[in-house]
């Protein structure tokens, strides 16, 4: 196709607003990040855009660094990511597996008892009855076993099986190798990219929850993830080390701090990971 | 083949079922009947088998307290605005960034506008507080434009915008992903036969760009539909306080605190399945008429 000027003009100004809105999305990144190396005191009265630190000091992560609770969140966190990821792929895997075979009878009714749970739900109370029922109200299986799958991954992950070649299944078969085995030494190790895919799903999500912690966790605070620890710095206010005075004046200091010393670990592993769950919102919308 | 046959044949699948199913019977399907506490007078000592009958009780006590019309009305507000200005603007971006030509500046400015989807909620209603507090930077900005220097989200009239504004700028790059990639399976062919035939930039966004991407658009909107009434519970959780409730407070936030704060499980168990019914008429209805209009649907 040919182009004119008035084209030109168009793609100019198409990617300087673009550009722009990018900034938008880094900005308050890069305005937390400076702020957390900052001197307190010129901290407080800086207003307005923050591109670099104003002064510089690190009392910020000092503290943090000394906040029990951050720590104790953190090493919680890790728990349920690996603990928590590991049950999510085990269920998640075996129902994909089996739901993306075909020929068996009950396939139609078991997928419609599964994919009904996405439109119709019990709702939070009666989620946390039952949870208090099985009698693993403020344990860390409260965080790992209700939800063990989440229906949208299974089906992401059915759809990525289900592309596996029909003869690679039936040559194994005909050796005499059950389903059990056909899925983890052939299905499994054909499928390492979908796999991958969901994987990062269920472990961002660990990583990120906190709604689950607060409502199943209301008296085990020793086993509360970050996100929760987090909370109580960013919003409830909470004193950063009780008792401490000193600690007030660098307490919007350590709030930065805390956000950066959170986030890290994700936008460090983001870069590489990032295409993979790209491809999982397109599988995710490949419609049967 | 019969039932029995076909067990015997695929034995190891059904084995391999049967957990999945349990798990779905214990965490989905339990609570899901586990929802008839709504019309009992529950008492946690007695449990659902010993707890009186209360009949139509619990919704009756909601509809007709101070709060129903609030939350509902709050509910729906921000579901209205979260579809008129969160819904397009990821289709929005994507139809902009189909128009450039570099890939690689695409690319780079693609994997920019995901970052904001990985930051977790607590951190961003952390920033979004700090940012728009008294001497918040958003907060200073506006100050240049006759806004007050104060807290924005503690005036009631400021929660629906921050909210709506905010879930854009965490969502609208990874909403367009969907839409990139259907964009990028149109058939390049379509766009030089209507530039032949004499269509302009514009024309050809409005006759062939567009037309690509309604199946996607229409299944995406069902889906939307159907969340209508559970917007963001958590996000409004962490945000709002009660000086702001007369905007803020929504029908999943009222039920959290009736429920887990209040422990009044009834109550809460009622307004809970009131919700969750009409969410569940909700996708009916965005799946018939999408169904009917633009042929797609869910199912």
């Amino acid at each position: 196709m040919k182009k004119t000027r008035t084209d030109y003009v168009i793609n100019f100004l198409i990617g300087t607003f673009l550009t722009i809105i990018c900034l938008l999305f880094l900005y308050p990144i890069v305005h937390v990040l400076a702020a957390s190396f900052s001197d307190p005191m010129q901290l407080m009265n800086h207003r307005g855009l923050l591109f670099k630190p104003t002064g510089f000091s690190l009392d910020g992560y000092e503290a943090v660094m000394q906040n029990k609770g951050l720590w104790t969140g953190y090493g919680n966190t890790i728990f349920y990511v690996l603990a928590g990821t590991f049950v999510n792929m085990v269920f998640t895997i075996v129902a994909a597996y089996v739901l993306s075979r075909k020929g068996w009878r009950l396939k139609k009714q078991i997928t419609f008892f599964i994919v009904f749970t996405m439109y119709f739900t019990g709702g939070i109370i009666p989620n946390f009855l039952l949870v208090k029922g099985l009698g693993i109200l403020n344990s860390r299986l409260a965080l790992i076993l209700p939800n063990a799958i989440a229906t949208w991954n299974l089906l992401v992950l059915r759809t990525g099986f289900a592309s596996v070649p029909e003869s690679l299944i039936e040559a194994p078969k005909i050796d005499g190798a059950n389903e059990w085995q056909i899925m983890w030494k052939v299905v499994v190790p054909v499928s390492k990219a979908s796999i991958a895919v969901i994987l990062l799903f269920y472990a961002v999500g660990h990583w990120n929850s906190w709604f689950n912690a607060m409502v199943y966790l209301p008296s085990a605070r020793d086993l509360y993830p970050l996100q929760l620890y987090l909370r109580e710095i960013l919003i409830s206010n909470a004193d950063v080390a009780a008792g401490d005075n000193t600690i007030n004046y660098i307490g919007e200091l350590v709030k930065y701090c805390a956000i950066i010393v959170s986030t890290v670990p994700i936008l460090c592993i983001y870069p590489f990971v990032q295409k993979y769950f790209v491809q999982g919102v397109m599988m995710g919308s490949i419609k049967e | 083949m019969s039932l029995k046959a076909d067990f015997r044949r695929n034995s190891w699948l059904y084995w391999m079922i049967i957990p999945i199913v349990i798990y779905y019977v214990v965490f989905m399907y339990i609570p899901m009947f586990g929802q008839i506490i709504a019309f009992q007078d529950y008492r946690p000592s007695r449990g659902i088998l010993g707890s009186d009958w209360a009949g139509l009780e619990n919704f009756i006590d909601f509809f007709s307290s101070p709060f129903a019309t609030r939350v509902i009305k709050n509910t729906i507000i921000i579901a209205l605005n979260e579809i008129i200005f969160g819904f397009p603007a990821p289709i929005i971006l994507a139809l902009l960034l189909n128009e450039l030509t570099c890939q690689t500046y695409k690319r780079t400015l693609q994997t920019i506008s995901y970052i904001p989807h990985f930051i977790s909620l607590v951190v961003m209603c952390g920033i979004i507080i700090d940012f728009v507090s008294s001497d918040g930077v958003i907060t200073t900005i506006l100050s240049y434009f006759g806004f007050e220097e104060q807290n924005l989200l503690a005036q009631s009239k400021y929660f629906v915008p921050i909210y709506v504004i905010s879930g854009i700028w965490k969502e609208i790059g990874w909403g367009s992903i969907i839409y990139l990639a259907s964009l990028s399976g149109v058939d390049q062919n379509l766009y030089e036969a209507a530039a032949i035939d004499g269509a302009g930039r514009w024309q050809r966004l409005l006759h062939v760009t567009l037309p690509a991407l309604i199946p996607i658009i229409s299944i995406q909107l069902i889906m939307r539909v159907g969340n209508i009434m559970s917007a963001g519970a958590e996000k409004i959780i962490l945000l709002y306080s009660p000086a702001v409730y007369e905007s803020a407070d929504t029908i999943a936030s009222y039920v959290y605190r009736a429920g887990i704060q209040e422990q009044s499980y009834s109550l809460a168990a009622a307004v809970g399945m009131f919700n969750s019914v009409i969410n569940l008429c909700l996708v009916f209805f965005a799946n018939w008429f999408s169904r009917k209009f633009v042929e797609e649907s869910l199912w």
